[in-house]
C-alpha cells in the first residue's frame, strides 16, 4: 500500500543519551558538567571517588547479603519504610549560573536516620553524584538510571515546564527505586543525600579516597578492560545476549512512540483546519445550518479528546520506554564491570602461574651469568631468587583469594539484582502498556459518545421539522 | 416473444417526444422489453422513468482500441443494465437489457441535457480525474478503486436524471439507456452542439444586467459560496485522512517489534506476541476506514459540481434578462427615431440624420422609405421583445421551480451524508475500542 509512511524505514538516530561508561565513575571528570542548567563550567569537582568504605568489610560477610531468596526478593508491601517525594521545582539565579532545585521530602522509620522526616533541596548535579557513588560502591548492582541531560533532538526548551515535569518524575522514580532496593537503600551516601542540608552535602561530597588512590584503581580497571575476560560463565553470556537484544527493542519502541506522537501532532494540525469549514458552510445554509454546526462541534470535541490521548502517550508511555533504553545502557555497564572484576582475577591467576613456572623451572644459564657478573655465588643467587619468588607467590595467593571472593560476591550481586530487575521491568512496562491501551479505549469511547449525541440531535431535528410541517 | 415485441415497437414512435426535431427523424428503437403502454402509463400517472425502470451501472471493463493512426488507447467501459420494475416486483426473473457506454458518452449526454434544459440544475458526472487525492489514492484513472467509485457516480447520475420530473421523459436519454449503437449520431442530429457552443460563450461572457431577478442573483451568490466552501472542505478532509493514515500505520511497527521482543522473553512472551498481532490489525484497519470515507467525500463532491450547474441556471437567467433588456432598449430607440422622423425633429442620433445634415436634405421619398423601414423594424422588434419576455418569464418560472426542487434535494442528501459520516466515525471508534481492549487483555497477560 503506498503511503508516506515506510514501515521499516524509521531513520536511525544517533543515541542521545550520555550515560557515563563504567570507568567514568572512577576517572577524574574535568569535562563539562552534566547539569543542564549551568551556563558556565562548574569548577568544583563533585564526582564521587572510588569504592567507599563498605568495601573494607569482610567479603565473606557480604556474600550472604547478595544471596537473594526469590520470595524475600521484594519487600513485603507493609515493609516499606522510606517514603520519598520529589516536587516543587524552583529556579535559582546566581551571578555565574541559573539552575533548578527540587524539594526532596523523606519520611522514614529507619534507625540509621536521626529523624523521621527530612526536607531538603537538591539539584540534578546532586542526583548525578549520588548515582555515581552508588555505582562505585556496588559495581555489579543495577542502579536505576537518571533522566538525561539536555535532549537536542526534541528541541526541548531548557526551562520548558513539560521538560521540568518529566525530569521531576524521573528523579522521583530514581529515588523510589533506590529506596526499594534492600542493599542500596542502606547506603550511607543515600542517607546523606536525603537528610543533609546543602552545606553538609557539599562537605560530604569532598570526602572520599584521594586522587592517587582513584588513579590507581582506574589504571587497574583500564588494564582489566583492555585485557578482556576469558572465561565468562554461561549465565552471564545469556544475560549479555538478552541485554543486547532488549536494548535494541527498547530503542525501537522509544523511536516508534516518538514517531506516533509526531504524527498525531500533525493530524491535530490538519483537524484544526478541517472543523471550521463546516462552521463556515453553516453560514450559507438555512435548513442545513444546524447539522453543519453539529458536525463542526463534534469534530472540535474529537480534537480535544485526541489532544488528551496524545498527552497520555508522551507523559506516560514515552518516558517509561525511554527509561528502559537508559536501563539497557546501565545493564551493559554492569556486565562490563563484572567482566572487568573477573578479568582482574584471571590476570592475577596468570601471573601466579607464570611465577610458579618460573620457580619450578631449571636454572637458566643467563640468570646465573648475570648473578656471577654481579659477584654472587650462583647457588646463592638461585636460592635468593627462589625465596623472592616464594614470597611473591604467597602474596599473589592471598590477593587471589580475596579476588575470588570479590568475584563471587560480584556475580551473586548481579545475579540477585538481575532477577529483581527483570521483575520490576516486567511490572513497569506492563503497567505502561496497560494504561496506554486503557487510555486509547477511553479515547475511542469518548469519541463514540460525541457522534452518538450528534446523531441524536439530528433525529431530534427531524421530528422537529416534521412537527413544524404538521403544524403549518 | 421478443420478436413480437419488437414488431410492436417498430410501429410506435419515439416516446413522449418533447423535442420536435426527434419527431422528424426516423429512429427505430430497439425496444426489447418495453412497449408503448409503458410510456402511456407514465404520462398518465406523472411518474418518472425511475419508477418504471431499474437502472444500474453494473460493471466496468477495460478496453483497448485505436484512437488514431498508430495510437492505441486504453479506456474503461461501463455496463448499463435496465429492467422493467414491474416485472421485478412481480417476482419474474427478467434478465436485464444491457449495453456498454464509456465516460465520454455520458459527457455527451450531459452536454445535450444542459443545452436542452437550461432552466434545470442538471446533475453532475463523477469527476474525470481524481482530485483531492491524499497519499493513498493514486491519481491514476485506471486505479480500480477510482473506477469503482466512478461506476457508482455514473449510476447515481443516471438515477438522478431518471427521477427528474422533466428530464426523465427525454427521448435522447431513453435512447442512451436502451440503444447502444447509433446513439451518438442521433444526439448530433438534434443540432445541440451549435447551441452548446453559444451557451458556453454566454456563460463566460461579462455583461451588466439592469434588473435581474433578485432571487436568482442570491442563488448565484450562494452557488459561488457553495463551490468555494465544499472545495475547501474536501481539501482539508483529504489532508486529515492522510495524517490519520500515518498515525495508524506507524502502530504497525509496534507489532513488528513486540513480536521480535517476545522472542527473548519468557513470561512476557505470549502476551507481547498476541498484543503485536492486534497492533498489526489496528494498523491495517485504517485502509477500510478511509475507503469508506471516500464515499462521503464523493457525496460532498457531487454538490461541489452541482454548484456549477446551479450557477449555470442563474447565468442563463441573467443572459435572458440581458437580451430582453437589450432588445427593449433597441426597440425604444427605434421608436424614438420613427417619432422624430415623423415629426421632423431630430433628437436621436442616426447616421441618416447626420448625412442629411452634411449632404443636404433628403427627398420626401427617401424619408418615406426610411419611415417604412423603421416601422417594419419596430414591428419585428416588438415581436422579438414579446418572445424574449416570454422566454425570460418562462425561464424564471420553471428555473425557480427546479431550483426549489434542487434545494430540497440538496438539504435531504447532505443531511443523509452527515448522518452517514457520523455512522462511519462511530464504526471507526468501535473498531478502535475493540482493538485496544484486545491489546489490553494481552498486556495484562504479560
Amino acid at each position: 500500500m503506498s503511503g508516506n509512511v515506510a514501515d521499516s524505514a524509521i531513520s536511525p538516530t544517533s543515541p542521545t543519551q550520555t550515560i557515563p561508561a563504567d570507568l567514568s565513575g572512577q576517572m577524574l571528570e574535568l569535562d563539562e558538567d552534566d547539569d543542564l542548567e549551568v551556563f558556565s563550567k562548574d569548577t568544583t569537582n563533585t564526582d564521587g571517588g572510588s569504592f567507599n568504605a563498605s568495601m573494607q568489610t569482610s567479603p565473606g560477610s557480604m556474600i550472604n547479603q547478595y544471596k537473594f531468596d526469590e520470595e524475600d526478593e521484594e519487600q513485603e508491601p507493609g515493609a516499606k519504610d522510606i517514603f520519598i517525594t520529589v516536587d516543587d521545582p524552583e529556579s535559582h539565579v546566581t551571578t555565574i549560573e541559573t539552575f533548578i532545585t527540587y524539594r526532596v521530602l523523606t519520611k522514614t522509620t529507619r534507625g540509621e536516620f536521626d529523624s523521621s522526616e527530612y526536607e531538603v533541596r537538591r539539584r540534578y548535579q546532586d542526583f548525578l553524584w549520588l548515582r555515581g557513588r552508588l555505582e562505585e560502591a556496588h559495581p555489579t548492582l543495577i542502579v536505576h538510571p537518571l533522566p538525561e541531560k539536555f535532549v537536542m533532538k526534541g528541541m526541548v526548551e531548557r526551562f520548558n515546564d513539560d521538560f521540568i515535569e518529566t525530569r521531576r518524575r524521573a528523579l522521583h522514580r530514581f529515588l523510589d527505586r533506590v529506596a526499594d532496593h534492600p542493599i542500596l537503600s542502606c547506603n550511607e551516601d543515600f542517607r546523606v543525600f536525603l537528610s543533609a542540608q546543602a552545606w553538609e552535602l557539599t562537605s560530604h561530597k569532598k570526602q572520599g579516597p584521594g586522587f592517587l588512590t582513584r588513579m590507581g584503581e582506574t589504571v587497574r580497571a583500564v588494564a582489566a578492560s583492555v585485557r578482556g575476560v576469558k572465561n565468562r560463565p554461561e549465565e552471564f553470556n545469556s544475560i549479555q545476549e538478552y541485554v543486547e537484544a532488549f536494548s535494541q527493542k527498547m530503542t525501537s519502541l522509544d523511536r516508534i512512540t516518538q514517531r506516533i506522537t509526531k504524527e498525531e501532532k500533525e493530524y491535530l494540525e490538519e483537524l484544526k483546519e478541517y472543523a471550521p469549514t463546516y462552521t463556515l458552510w453553516s453560514g450559507s445554509e438555512e435548513e442545513l445550518a444546524e447539522p453543519l454546526k453539529g458536525m463542526a462541534n463534534s469534530l472540535d470535541r474529537c480534537y480535544q479528546e485526541t489532544e488528551e490521548q496524545g498527552r497520555q502517550l508522551s507523559d506516560c508511555l514515552a518516558p517509561a520506554l525511554h527509561e528502559y533504553v537508559l536501563c539497557s545502557e546501565t545493564l551493559k555497564a554492569v556486565l562490563r564491570r563484572r567482566d572487568n572484576i573477573q578479568a582482574e582475577l584471571e590476570a592475577k591467576n596468570e601471573a601466579l602461574a607464570t611465577k610458579r613456572a618460573d620457580r619450578d623451572a631449571e636454572p637458566r644459564e643467563r640468570g646465573v651469568v648475570w648473578q656471577s657478573l654481579l659477584g654472587k655465588n650462583p647457588e646463592e643467587a638461585r636460592q635468593l631468587k627462589q625465596q623472592r619468588l616464594a614470597g611473591e607467590i604467597d602474596e599473589l595467593k592471598e590477593e587471589i583469594d580475596k579476588m575470588e571472593d570479590r568475584v563471587e560476591w560480584a556475580n551473586n550481586a548481579l545475579k540477585g539484582d538481575w532477577g529483581r530487575w527483570q521483575r520490576s521491568m516486567r511490572s513497569d512496562l506492563k503497567e505502561a502498556f496497560l494504561s496506554t491501551a486503557q487510555k486509547n479505549v477511553d479515547y475511542y469511547e469518548k469519541c463514540l459518545a460525541v457522534w452518538e449525541s450528534f446523531l441524536l440531535s439530528m433525529r431530534a431535528e427531524v421530528s422537529e421539522v416534521d412537527q413544524r410541517a404538521g403544524d403549518s | 416473444m421478443a420478436d413480437a415485441e419488437r414488431e410492436d415497437a417498430a410501429e410506435t414512435d419515439t416516446p413522449n417526444a418533447s423535442d420536435t426535431q426527434e419527431k422528424n427523424t426516423n429512429i427505430t428503437i430497439q425496444r426489447i422489453s418495453f412497449n408503448a403502454q409503458f410510456w402511456k402509463q407514465m404520462a398518465e400517472d406523472g411518474s418518472t422513468l425511475l419508477k418504471r425502470m431499474e437502472i444500474t451501472v453494473a460493471e466496468a471493463e477495460k478496453r483497448t482500441g485505436k484512437k488514431a493512426v498508430n495510437m492505441q488507447e486504453t479506456y474503461t467501459v461501463y455496463l448499463l443494465e435496465t429492467r422493467p420494475s414491474a416485472a421485478v416486483n412481480e417476482g419474474q426473473s427478467v434478465a436485464p437489457d444491457a449495453l456498454w457506454r464509456r465516460y465520454s458518452e455520458f459527457e455527451l449526454l450531459r452536454n445535450y441535457l444542459l443545452v436542452t434544459y437550461p432552466f434545470i440544475v442538471v446533475p453532475p458526472l463523477p469527476e474525470k480525474r481524481a482530485e483531492f487525492v491524499w497519499h493513498k489514492l493514486s491519481a491514476d484513472n485506471m486505479d480500480p478503486d477510482f473506477v469503482e467509485r466512478r461506476r457508482v457516480g455514473l449510476e447515481n447520475f443516471l438515477l438522478r436524471v431518471a427521477s427528474h420530473p422533466v428530464m426523465s421523459s427525454d427521448g435522447i436519454f431513453y435512447h442512451f439507456l436502451t440503444q447502444e449503437r447509433g446513439w451518438k449520431e442521433v444526439v448530433y442530429e438534434t443540432g445541440f452542439q451549435a447551441k452548446a457552443e453559444s451557451r458556453l460563450r454566454a456563460l463566460n461572457a461579462t455583461f451588466r444586467v439592469k434588473n435581474p431577478d433578485k432571487r436568482f442573483m442570491e442563488m448565484k451568490h450562494y452557488s459561488d459560496e457553495l463551490q468555494s466552501i465544499t472545495s475547501q472542505l474536501l481539501r482539508a478532509r483529504a489532508r486529515v485522512a492522510d495524517r490519520l493514515y500515518g498515525v495508524y500505520k506507524v502502530h504497525g511497527n509496534y507489532g513488528r517489534v513486540f513480536s521480535e521482543w517476545s522472542a527473548i522473553e519468557k513470561e512476557m512472551g505470549d502476551g507481547l506476541q498476541s498484543a503485536g498481532h492486534h497492533m498489526d490489525a489496528y494498523a491495517a484497519s485504517i485502509d477500510d476506514i478511509l475507503e469508506e470515507e471516500e464515499h462521503y467525500a464523493d457525496q460532498i463532491k457531487e454538490y461541489l459540481f452541482f454548484s456549477e450547474a446551479l450557477r449555470a441556471v442563474c447565468r442563463k437567467h441573467e443572459l435572458s434578462q440581458y437580451e430582453l433588456e437589450t432588445e427593449s432598449l433597441d426597440l425604444a430607440s427605434k421608436k424614438q427615431q420613427r417619432d422624430e422622423l415623423a415629426t421632423g425633429t431630430m433628437r436621436t442620433f442616426s447616421f441618416k440624420g447626420m448625412t442629411t445634415k452634411l449632404f443636404g436634405q433628403e427627398t420626401a421619398d427617401q424619408r418615406e422609405a426610411r419611415l417604412k423601414l423603421l416601422e417594419e423594424q419596430i414591428v419585428e422588434g416588438e415581436e422579438t421583445v414579446r418572445e424574449k419576455t416570454t422566454e425570460c418569464e418562462e425561464h424564471v418560472c420553471s428555473g425557480w421551480v427546479d431550483i426549489q426542487r434542487f434545494k430540497e434535494q440538496k438539504d435531504r442528501d447532505l443531511r443523509e451524508a452527515f448522518i452517514n459520516y457520523a455512522f462511519m466515525q462511530m464504526s471507526m471508534c468501535r473498531k478502535g475500542i475493540q482493538m485496544w481492549t484486545n491489546a489490553k487483555e494481552c498486556f495484562s497477560k504479560m
